[in-house]
């Protein structure tokens, strides 16, 4: 089956209502080694976002998801929007004219959208940053295709790595962003956007396996 | 001439960085405030540094002065649609490098890179003598 500007249109939807759902736990994540804004923050950008889908649902993929990243980008005023933002650009720019994909074209966008992140953010993995979950996550994703499973399972795997890869920031040091400023003191609370980005792939395992419930 | 970005968290933390170092440069110096998002909530705004950039456009180079975090990805971010005079993003603290590039900027002949040198040396500035 493959992914239509629909399935993404669908999977920004029900990231917007898992972050909306789950906007008061990143912010408390956030207002233990940030500025406590990150759950009040995305849950804007994502709004935003939604707000101006209709406008662009009958265009290819990859325009969709750049006007997600633009969008994000002048309506999330923390470090998330530059950071998610331009992984939806990136993501995009990977997916230009696109009207239909296949399970490697999800993976090339992730890794887009990754290697965005890095760009933007230069952080590395293990700095406690949103690159703890995303990229176990892709290396999930390819570890799973590569042994033949269907891409709705494969991405089951790669949400379930990247909730382990949000959890498992809770011990690092934070090296990026206001949390470093903390030092010490960030060891011990996970990561609020290693958490976003845990449930922005869960959204997306959703809506490829159809799955519509909002946990 | 040489134009100086503000770029803050706090839109009125930008405007008083904006009204404090133009009251030192005289008015010679252009100085635009790009802080806080559109509702009013703490944050940095592509948008808003973007036309913050708009607004320098004429000038022969800009120095982006930041407070901390996102603002510097944020303004990394305008600059990638930004098509104008080169700009410099200061590792200087906003409000004493604010200061001394605009000293500096007043001087004839100020470059982008003296002024952002200018700024830099905020970093050693000593207030309080022991």
């Amino acid at each position: 089956m493959p992914i239509t500007v629909e399935h993404v249109t669908h999977f920004l939807s029900v990231a917007a209502k898992l972050i909306h759902a789950h906007r008061d736990e990143l912010t408390a994540l956030d207002a233990a080694i940030g500025d406590a804004d990150h759950g009040a923050n995305l849950d804007r950008g994502l709004a935003a976002v939604l707000a101006r889908l209709p406008a662009v649902a009958d265009k290819d993929i990859g325009t969709v998801l750049k006007t997600t990243g633009m969008t994000i980008v002048s309506t999330v005023g923390g470090a998330s929007g530059p950071l998610y933002g331009t992984a939806f650009v990136r993501a995009g720019m990977a997916l230009a004219d696109r009207h239909e994909l296949g399970a490697e074209d999800v993976a090339l966008a992730l890794e887009a959208a990754l290697d965005g992140i890095v760009a933007r953010g230069k952080a590395q993995r293990g700095e406690k940053t949103m690159v703890d979950a995303l990229a176990p996550a892709i290396d999930a994703l390819r570890a799973a295709l590569a042994a033949g499973q269907p891409l709705d399972h494969a991405l089951q795997v790669a949400a379930a790595a990247a909730q382990d890869g949000a959890l498992a920031t809770i011990p690092m040091l934070a090296m990026k962003g206001r949390a470093s400023y903390l030092g010490e003191r960030s060891i011990g609370h996970q990561d609020p956007g290693a958490t976003s980005t845990a449930y922005i792939l869960r959204a997306l395992a959703m809506t490829c396996s159809r799955s519509e419930e909002v946990a | 001439m040489i134009g100086l970005l503000i770029v803050s968290h706090s839109a009125r933390l930008a405007e008083g960085v904006q009204e404090f170092v133009g009251q030192i440069s005289g008015g010679q110096v252009p100085i635009v405030a790009a802080g806080g998002v559109d509702d009013g909530a703490l944050g940095t705004s592509v948008e808003r540094i973007l036309n913050g950039l708009e607004q320098l456009r004429s000038v022969d180079g800009i120095l982006a002065l930041v407070d901390l975090g996102s603002a510097v990805l944020s303004v990394e971010t305008a600059l990638e649609q930004f098509t104008g005079p080169p700009v410099q993003i200061s590792n200087a603290p906003l409000v004493e490098g604010a200061y001394l590039a605009a000293v500096e900027a007043t001087n004839v002949g100020a470059t982008l890179e003296l002024v952002a040198a200018a700024a830099l040396q905020a970093r050693e500035l000593i207030k309080v003598y022991e």
